[in-house]
């Protein structure tokens, strides 16, 4: 179950999830979940939309109400205020001021995150050259396309340098060459700096870019294994073909058991 | 809360408006033209512009202030940005005072326009220092900030917030004293413009017209209109939750 590639492997799980259950207008949304993620992992939540893939992103994230069972992040309960600096949240839809330029919705995030004046140009430039977003920082957001929207918001979750990220489907939309730059992104900031990210993706050929993997469906988890452990599952040797599969069996298991 | 935090969020919702001349435009001429209006409308009867234009002075801010922060922040809401800057460091306090420091700057120059125009070039004629009725048209922005920021929790679109303002405004607007003296209504009626806040943004507005000094009454009036913005404040900070469904 645990997973030693990235951090030490007596290190406390980043995020640490014992029968989480989150019930949104009497539906439970996430049914029973219960794994671990290393510290310094790339992890890929991956499922279909609507999965609850999202809603397991603001519970870590510590925005999503009526959260019950056990979750851990950072060794402290998910949504305590010395938790707020630490992580890092992108939502799906880009939540940026759309009347301010790049740089100035970096530079006020920055404030917010107590960054000290003088050192916070220098990191406003470097969040906006890690998402390849200087040649456009003084436009308004708001005549931004999509996907560089989305970079913008990227690069706010980016500030302060938090041990955690997590990110909802922060490549969709982009081109190939921006999306493998990302990743390229993505692995740099857990091998140089250690940090812990936590990304949703609904495209499944994205999955062997993670080191590992939390498969989701109808708000219970399929699997929790490496790519290559799910590759192997089925001869046709893809994660999506594991999916399918492992969807099939729970479907068997779910009628023997009526 | 935290001063640096509080300012920064003010700098940034002022930058945001830097950005959309035409709202500011609006916001500072409109008040002032309408004056115009009225002092034109009452031709005949320059002194009955007097009582009407004191009020009005008292009146736009709160309308205009509870149109620009309903709106401000229904945006803040539903484009994710409250949901972001609630997952941070930043204190609920340091959010409301920054956009109460940002309008309340907007809403000093709003004020002093249209206050100068009024006494220097309408011939309003006031008993008591211009400055008074700057300080009431102030606390009457600070209010239309607070009602503005509480009703925008219960709006889910621009549409159901726009029609706030009849329902929260316009009814304030009948009792406050402008269309008749609020002793001379229905007891009911009178009995609710004695817990309405614009009826004390209104007579302080009087008492400034017709005396030189500074009244009890006038001191009064202040202060009910500053603590009931205070008070619209702290239920605005409740309706934000950090954690949401």
């Amino acid at each position: 179950m645990m997973n030693n590639e990235g951090g030490p492997p007596s290190a406390p799980p980043a995020i640490r999830a014992r029968d989480l259950r989150v019930v949104r207008g009497g539906r439970t949304v996430l049914d029973g979940l219960t794994f671990d993620v290393a510290p310094g992992t790339v992890t890929g939540l991956l499922g279909p939309s609507g999965c609850g893939k999202s809603t397991l992103m603001r519970a870590v994230a510590g925005t999503q109400a009526h959260v019950t069972g056990t979750l851990d992040v950072l060794g402290t309960p998910a949504g305590a205020p010395a938790l707020r600096p630490r992580v890092g949240y992108v939502t799906q839809a880009p939540s940026v001021y759309l009347d301010l330029s790049a740089r100035r919705n970096l530079a006020y995030f920055a404030a917010v995150l107590g960054t000290p004046r003088r050192d916070r140009a220098e990191q406003v430039e470097r969040a906006l050259a890690d998402v390849d977003l200087t040649a456009h920082a003084d436009a308004l957001a708001g005549n931004l396309s999509g996907g560089q929207l989305g970079r913008v918001s990227l690069a706010v979750a980016l500030l302060g340098a938090p041990d955690l990220l997590v990110l909802d489907e922060p490549t969709v939309g982009l081109d190939p060459v921006l999306r493998r730059d990302l990743w390229d992104l993505f692995h740099r900031l857990s091998a140089e700096r250690g940090a812990t990210l936590l990304i949703s993706s609904h495209v499944m050929d994205e999955a062997d870019r993670c080191g590992r993997l939390l498969l989701l469906r109808a708000g219970r988890l399929l699997a929790d294994d490496t790519p290559g452990a799910l590759r192997a599952l089925t001869p046709g040797g893809t994660v999506e073909d594991a999916f399918l599969h492992l969807v099939d069996r729970a479907r068997v298991r779910e009628e023997t058991s009526a | 809360m935290s001063t640096a935090r509080t300012l920064a969020t003010a700098r940034r919702v002022l930058r945001q408006l830097a950005n959309d001349p035409r709202t500011i435009a609006l916001l500072l001429l409109v008040p002032v033209l309408l004056l115009i209006l009225l002092r034109y409308v009452f031709d005949a009867d320059p002194r009955a512009f007097d009582g009407i234009g004191a009020s009005l002075l008292g009146i736009f801010p709160l309308v205009t202030m509870f149109l620009v922060t309903s709106i401000a922040t229904l945006r803040e809401r539903t484009t994710g940005t409250l949901e972001r800057l609630l997952a941070m460091p930043l204190g609920k306090g340091d959010l409301i005072g920054g956009y109460a420091l940002a309008f309340g700057a907007l809403a000093v120059v709003q004020a002093s326009l249209a206050t100068g125009v009024a006494v220097w070039l309408l011939d309003l004629t006031v008993a008591g220092s211009p400055w008074l009725l700057l300080t009431i048209a102030l606390l009457d922005a600070l209010l239309g900030t607070a009602l503005g920021l509480f009703v925008s929790a219960f709006a889910a679109t621009e549409f159901q917030v726009v029609q706030f303002m009849p329902a929260v405004i316009f009814p304030q607007l009948l009792l406050c004293g402008l269309f008749a003296p609020r002793d001379t209504m229905q007891p009911a009626l009178e009995a609710l413009s004695n817990v309405l806040p614009m009826s004390y943004a209104v007579d302080g507005m009087t008492e400034v017209l017709r005396h030189p000094d500074v009244t009890g009454d006038f001191v009064r009036d202040a202060v009910v209109v500053g603590a009931a913005a205070l008070l619209v404040l702290a239920l605005g900070a409740a309706t934000l939750r950090r954690r949401t469904a």
